[in-house]
């Protein structure tokens, strides 16, 4: 994620290369422009289209928008509705990021470690599920939460009473949460377990030397080299419990009552547009969860990088 | 065996049981789907979830995914291979040219491309798809497949990942033996780089193909007629029949159809793990 420290660093000058560079080289537009384009059309457009849209608000009677400066930003802040489906994807942030990441990472150090039997097959097994869309996983899972035909009816069966309810309004937020955990650990146990596997030989053997069990080993070696990594599936991860939608609105046709119009901001922003059309507003929410979001993973990533220096 | 545990440390028992849960976890639905997939809709109600039970019916289930409706699935199951062909295809390609200009060339403005592009991605979707939405609905494009393929061309992860791959694996003096054999940078691209390039390309492929088979918000908001919805949203249909007024509950067309949606996409997983997973650890290299 760090942008320009990234940058692949030129190899030791040639004369040659320095003389095509002092006359403007334009070639590698060549090959860059396509994407621009695109770009340009579904990011930037979007991006500056909502912008306008939030400074205007639609006439109740003549039709028509005028123009209203902050009044909806002002709107939104004071939208009780809004800070409700945020407190909500905040806790769910706190809570399901930090359990998923320590179980991605485990399992990484687990497959890296070589003690592990069988350790190729449980790092296919383990990433599966995200090949498995949000749509079929949350159909899955809310199945298996139901009382109709799935686990949880047969576990309280077994019980002899009404233990697990996953559907239910205290339990919801932690039955997405495992869904979303199930679905997305995996993906996060390979990042880590990719950036493991580039770890330099000698560093281990290093430690080694000093006399380093396994653990400070661990600790030592393999969790400083994975900061990187950390920090960038914990930014994707927060991105990702912000925009929350697809499960909990899969969810929704099992548990109406539970799961209402603003249960997540995103939710909240595509029912304000497809329910209630109300366009600029919704454009309004969206753009303060992109702010709020953007903050956070910039914050995210400048703590990460500057412990690691 | 035991000499050799310095390199090679011993294998744990105790470590593969405990990682043996996780694997359980991860297994219970997958398994859970595919043992009521073979089940009639009845049997659904009356069997225990993790144990087959009733006649089996998955081939009958099968043959009714494909024809209830007029076939609709099939027509769902069409959508979707455009949209992953044209979409994650187009995509891999925008992604591999561009990261290619961006690792081999220094052109004018290219610090300023990283930096829009990377700050785009910490945009998250939620504040781009509605405005996508009104802005492609005054351009007459909703309700059509380019409604979904457009928004998906679009791979910023792809972008860096063949952009920190060709950084490594495209050493400078190929391009510039060949440009002393008097090639064209087109004529380069297609027959030095793209096989360079090659484990990151199939990693980017697979990686757009996954986002774009799974897509759902995208083509919820975009599509309002099932004859251009993909399988995401047409299960999710399906699934939503089941309550309501005039409710036609079909949950064995749900679990058979949902199995048949994640079938194709594991098998290209296992069958390509090698190139992903080295492709992966090339961008993490970088990181």
């Amino acid at each position: 994620m760090t942008s320009t420290a990234v940058a692949p660093t030129p190899a030791p000058p040639r004369r040659a290369a320095t003389a095509r560079r002092a006359r403007r080289d334009w070639r590698g537009w060549l090959f860059v422009a396509p994407f621009m384009l695109v770009f340009a059309l579904t990011f930037l457009a979007p991006i500056g289209y909502a912008f306008v849209l939030s400074l205007f608000r639609e006439q109740a009677f003549f039709g028509g928008t005028t123009f209203v400066g902050v009044d909806n930003y002002a709107q939104v802040l004071a939208d009780p509705k809004f800070w409700d489906s945020f407190q909500r994807v905040l806790v769910f942030l706190a809570v399901q990021v930090p359990i998923m990441l320590v179980l991605a990472l485990i399992a990484a150090l687990a497959i890296d470690s070589a003690r592990l039997h069988a350790a190729g097959f449980f790092r296919v097994v383990i990433f599966l599920p995200y090949a498995v869309p949000a749509v079929v996983a949350a159909l899955m899972w809310g199945f298996l939460y139901g009382d109709h035909f799935g686990l949880a009816a047969d576990l309280n069966h077994l019980l002899g009473r009404d233990v697990v309810k996953p559907l239910s309004d205290n339990w919801m937020l932690a039955s997405i949460g495992n869904v979303v955990t199930w679905e997305f650990a995996g993906y996060n146990m390979l990042i880590f377990y990719s950036a493991l596997k580039v770890i330099p030989k000698e560093q281990f053997e290093a430690a080694a030397i000093d006399g380093a069990g396994a653990f400070r080993a661990i600790l030592s070696v393999k969790l400083p080299a994975l900061r990187g990594a950390i920090v960038i599936a914990t930014i994707f991860s927060i991105i990702g419990s912000f925009q929350l939608f697809n499960e909990p609105n899969i969810m929704r046709t099992l548990a109406p009552n539970v799961i209402g119009t603003f249960y997540t901001p995103n939710m909240y922003a595509y029912n304000l547009s497809f329910g209630a059309q109300q366009y600029n507003y919704s454009a309004t929410v969206a753009i303060v969860m992109g702010v709020i979001t953007a903050i956070i993973a910039y914050v995210v990533q400048l703590r990460g990088s500057r412990k690691g220096m | 065996m035991a000499t050799f545990s310095v390199t090679r440390p011993r294998k744990s028992r105790v470590l593969t049981a405990v990682m043996a849960l996780y694997l359980i976890y991860t297994l219970v639905p997958l398994v859970w789907l595919v043992i009521n997939a073979t089940k009639t809709q009845p049997a659904l109600f009356t069997t225990s979830g993790l144990a087959f039970g009733g006649p089996f019916a998955l081939f009958d289930n099968i043959g009714e995914t494909f024809t209830y409706d007029d076939g609709i699935f099939l027509r769902w199951l069409g959508n979707t291979l455009l949209y992953v062909v044209a979409g994650a295809g187009g995509a891999t390609i925008l992604a591999t040219a561009a990261g290619y200009g961006l690792a081999k060339y220094r052109f004018p403005g290219r610090r300023a491309v990283f930096a829009v592009v990377l700050g785009a991605v910490a945009v998250p979707g939620t504040a781009l798809a509605v405005p996508t939405f009104l802005m492609f609905s005054e351009l007459g494009l909703t309700n059509t497949p380019l409604a979904i393929i457009i928004p998906s061309l679009i791979s910023p992860f792809g972008l860096y990942l063949i952009w920190v791959y060709a950084s490594d694996a495209i050493p400078d003096e190929l391009l510039e033996a060949a440009r002393i054999d008097g090639a064209g940078e087109i004529r380069i691209f297609l027959t030095v780089t793209l096989r360079q390039l090659a484990p990151g390309i199939v990693t980017v492929a697979l990686f757009t193909v996954v986002s774009t088979w799974n897509n759902y918000f995208l083509p919820l908001i975009m599509l309002s007629e099932p004859k251009w919805y993909p399988l995401t949203v047409g299960l999710n249909q399906w699934s939503a029949q089941a309550s309501g007024a005039g409710a036609q509950p079909v949950y064995h067309l749900v679990l058979t159809g949902s199995l048949l949606t994640i079938v194709p996409l594991v098998i290209a997983f296992l069958l390509m793990q090698r190139y992903w997973q080295s492709g992966l650890s090339a961008g993490s290299v970088k990181q």
